[in-house]
């Protein structure tokens, strides 16, 4: 397998509802800064790959609109998929692997505000069966959480204690829409939306976008003094129906991180995508992350949510703090799906 | 060095306007049962499986995958949906390529389909949206003017369209799984249908389908395995994608420049110097008739302002010296989704022996090809009957 | 007269399996669902953006306006804020004449609009003066066999009162009576 590295970032402040961009307007700045850091010429990235998703737009063909801001002309070997960032980053990836590409521009954006996000994420249930109970991504999150609570993985009280560390962190986090909470005693406080979940148990509803650039080998090197390294990458998928799952744990985000290697090293940082407080217990066991463990110092979903975007921006989140020096090894997940369905597991690596 | 890639399997369902017998996963499922006969594998040989579909406001259902993981046996693996518009399960087919090519895994099933009766595919094809310009005159009114161009620019005859239609149509015939199968079709009855969009008539336009293909693709010991066992693969020669913007100044839509790139490359991978000469036959996504003659001028088969010379000569015929559409193209079945990969398909069937009663004799390698968007969006591929 | 024959599928593929319901009375004779429907209303609020709602406002008061690509000094109607070539920002406005040249067209035969619109009817692409790309509207107010690339047209606006910031502010397109422009100067667009 070849090297492969994450070698610029950019991402948007993420905000409750961006109300003054098109979504053209929105990863356009990203798109633009991140190719400005990477130091490769707009024409010389060899593939182009971005995630973004219809239903959240209201629009079928969505992403077509979207690649005005990339400046596709002369024409460009360019993808899409109907999936988080994260995913477009696994495409991008493979495609070096095959060696057809030695470095890749990969986006992704979404803009939650425009619809009713719980209500339109129920129409991604069984059309025949669940669908047309409309179940939001809030009722199927609350049953996981029932299920996790219930098992014995965690606690309302933890999950407040979740909520807090999480939106406290982000304080230092310049681009996080959420960045204080108030106390746990006083969340627990608060009615449920579904119980066992309150509001603060929720990532927000956000609009913002992300965008990397991932280089090979001795390209990454030439373009980043510490680029970091995707050591290991998998994603894997468990079944769909509620009723065929134990909610309370999540054995494709296992396999994927065994596949990723995770414990091939210590991890100093772990960046999950739990949009609900009570997923990240679910995921430390999956990942076998010990107590020890940082989770989500940006401040994770649960201080900013853009769709789509999501899992793409915890990689981002690890590269980062590699880029500066801060960390050596850390991982990175993303999920799609309700209730942790499918799980993308990635690990990066500071110095190779 | 990378991973030789091999077609070991294709299944298709029987295209049709409303497949009321079967829910989706049932008609994804006889899809893949049938790729994984013709594989000899189960979905327990398979590592990876790579999906690709039109705009989920086509049956809407947003990311249908998700409720599809246990029909298509993807619990414990990793499941991806590709969405590059009508050249989508082209573009399916190429990723699920790059993870064998890549080494990332052995044995992948790639699934392309559309269900277009579950929703109004007309509205999710152009849609009204708040904000910007309706396009009042419905999807072949998008694609018209442009042909109309190309016939000003060409002096084609007139019924070049119409020779393309019967042609294709006529192919269909002797493919059973394709949706339309005209047994009166003629030349009268294709000039006489309704002209739609001035120039195109309705005997010249894709109909509209239900339907899924699957390929199961293997690294080099999978195709040498299949071709142990007396089950010909079809051999990976080469892939490409190519986009450019939808509109700005500069873009040809007669003849796109993202489609001579994509050639380009793709038969540069494939050692393709003389295409005219060295690709037995063609699969290419012509959903009004005339693109037949466009696509064959962009694809580097015929110079410029003659394309329409190969359909009138019958070079483009069965019995031809470049047939294309042998399986009926797009004009005779056309589930969004999938019609990409049948492209794909049907130029990997060729090259194996296995098209039945559509077969051109002697192919050994044919080219597969896609496109979407306002013609922006291109995905090719070559096999060939021999390894590269 | 019988219908032909259908064309069958190779033999021994695999099909869909036969029901057992044997197990449950009560299904024994029962007709299988064929299709079910379950609606599904969502609800969006679009934000048009920031060079959609000065193209928009500036429509409202019957002004054409397009956006400059920096690197090619292309001007692109409707302006999106971003130029498709280069990616940049569009940052320069320019004003455009009420006035084109149709370099596309296709006659159609079937009522698309959505509103009762008379058939056949001319769906043109329009090259505004000052414009490298052009823009749709529908053609009247000439025989539709008359119509021809090259043909000068200018807009047909709805009343002043009906002004909005909508494109519906030009009901269709109309012949100038201007002579045609020469082919070769509309060469890249033909």
């Amino acid at each position: 397998m070849r090297d492969v590295a994450i070698i610029a970032t950019a991402q948007t402040r993420h905000v409750r509802a961006d109300t003054i961009h098109s979504e053209v307007e929105l990863i356009q700045p990203v798109i633009a800064e991140v190719i400005e850091r990477s130091g490769v010429d707009r024409h010389d990235f060899d593939f182009t790959c971005s995630g973004s998703s219809d239903y959240l737009a209201g629009q079928p063909f969505s992403f077509v609109m979207t690649l005005d801001a990339v400046g596709a002309w002369p024409p460009i070997s360019e993808s899409h998929v109907e999936m988080d960032g994260a995913w477009a980053l696994y495409e991008a990836w493979v495609k070096i692997q095959t060696g057809h590409a030695d470095t890749a521009l990969v986006y992704s954006y979404g803009k939650s505000s425009p619809g009713d996000l719980p209500r339109v994420l129920s129409r991604m249930m069984d059309p025949y069966y669940e669908a047309p109970l409309w179940p939001t991504s809030i009722d199927v999150a609350a049953l996981q959480a029932r299920a996790a609570i219930d098992a014995g993985l965690t606690s309302e009280q933890a999950m407040a204690d979740i909520a807090y560390r999480s939106r406290t962190s982000a304080a230092n986090n310049p681009f996080a829409q959420l960045t204080s909470s108030a106390d746990p005693a006083t969340l627990l406080g608060e009615d449920y939306i579904a119980d066992p979940l309150r509001k603060h148990d929720c990532a927000p509803i956000t609009d913002g976008g992300v965008a990397i650039v991932l280089a090979a080998d001795d390209k990454a090197r030439a373009l980043h003094d510490r680029p970091a390294w995707i050591r290991g990458i998998d994603h894997r998928a468990d079944g769909h129906h509620l009723n065929m799952r134990d909610l309370s744990v999540s054995p494709s985000a296992a396999i994927a991180a065994q596949k990723a290697g995770v414990a091939n090293g210590p991890i100093e940082i772990a960046e999950l995508h739990a949009n609900f407080t009570h997923q990240e217990a679910i995921l430390r066991a999956a990942l076998g992350l010990g107590d020890d463990v940082e989770v989500n110092p940006s401040g994770g979903p649960l201080a900013a949510n853009p769709m789509m975007a999501a899992g793409l921006l915890r990689i981002v989140e690890v590269a980062n703090r590699i880029h500066s020096g801060d960390v050596s090894r850390g991982v990175a997940h993303a999920t799609g799906g309700h209730a942790l369905q499918h799980n993308l597991v990635a690990v990066l690596e500071g110095e190779g | 060095m990378a991973e030789r890639v091999a077609v070991v399997g294709v299944g298709q369902t029987k295209y049709t306007a409303v497949r009321g017998d079967v829910s989706l996963p049932g008609l994804l499922r006889e899809a893949t049962f049938r790729a994984l006969e013709d594989a000899q594998m189960t979905l327990a040989d398979i590592d990876a499986i790579v999906v690709g579909k039109a705009p989920d406001f086509f049956e809407g259902i947003m990311v249908p995958e998700y409720s599809l993981v246990e029909a298509l046996g993807a619990v414990g693996k990793p499941i991806f949906r590709v969405h590059t518009a009508g050249s989508v399960s082209g573009s399916t087919a190429i990723v699920a390529s790059g993870l064998i090519e890549s080494g990332v895994h052995e044995r992948v099933l790639t699934v392309g389909w559309e269900m277009q009766s579950c929703s109004e595919a007309m509205w999710a094809l152009s849609v009204s949206m708040p904000f910007q310009q309706q396009l009042v005159a419905g999807a072949g009114g998008y694609f018209a003017p442009y042909i109309r161009k190309y016939m000003d620019r060409s002096k084609a005859p007139d019924d070049t369209g119409v020779l393309v239609a019967l042609k294709d149509r006529q192919n269909a015939l002797l493919n059973p799984y394709a949706h339309l199968h005209e047994h009166d079709i003629s030349y009268e009855s294709v000039k006489e249908s309704l002209m739609l969009w001035d120039p195109i008539r309705y005997s010249e336009t894709c109909p509209s389908s239900d339907g899924a293909i699957a390929l199961v693709l293997t690294n080099e010991a999978g195709g040498d395995a299949a071709k142990a066992e007396g089950r010909q693969p079809a051999w990976v020669h080469g892939t490409s994608f190519r986009s450019e913007p939808g509109w700005a100044a500069g873009r040809d839509e007669v003849s796109p420049q993202a489609g001579k790139d994509c050639a380009a490359d793709v038969f540069r991978q494939a050692g393709i110097t003389n295409p005219r000469e060295q690709i037995d036959v063609v699969e290419m996504y012509v959903p009004f008739s005339w693109y037949e003659p466009m696509w064959l001028e962009n694809l580097g088969f015929a110079e410029v302002g003659t394309g329409w010379q190969l359909t009138h000569d019958g070079a483009t015929a069965r019995d031809g010296d470049l047939p294309v559409n042998p399986s009926g193209g797009v004009l005779s079945t056309n589930p969004i989704g999938a019609s990409g990969m049948i492209r794909f398909g049907e130029a990997a069937l060729q090259v194996r022996g296995m098209a039945g009663d559509r077969q051109i004799d002697g192919a050994k390698t044919a080219l597969g090809h896609a496109y979407g968007g306002a013609a922006q969006f291109f995905a090719m591929w070559v096999v060939g009957s021999e390894k590269p | 007269m019988s219908e032909p024959a259908p064309i069958d599928l190779p033999a021994g593929l695999w099909s869909q399996p036969e029901l057992d319901t044997s197990a449950v009375a009560e299904l024994a004779d029962v007709e299988s669902v064929q299709s079910l429907r379950a609606a599904a209303t969502l609800y969006y609020d679009y934000t048009p953006g920031i060079a959609t709602t000065l193209f928009l406002r500036a429509l409202k008061e019957k002004r054409l306006t397009g956006e400059v690509c920096a690197e090619s000094g292309k001007v692109y109607i409707p302006p999106r804020g971003v130029s498709p070539t280069s990616g940049l920002v569009t940052t320069e406005l320019v004003e455009l004449a009420h006035v084109g040249t149709m370099v596309g067209y296709c006659i159609v035969n079937l009522d698309f609009t959505g509103n009762a619109q008379e058939i056949p009817y001319v769906s043109a692409l329009i090259l505004l003066d000052g414009a490298d790309i052009p823009i749709y509207g529908l053609v009247r107010e000439i025989p539709y066999d008359e119509v021809r690339v090259g043909m000068r047209l200018e807009p047909v606006w709805v009343e002043d009162s009906e002004l909005t910031t909508s494109f519906e502010n030009i009901k269709w397109w109309k012949p100038t009576g201007e002579p045609d422009t020469s082919l070769s100067d509309i060469a890249d667009y033909i």
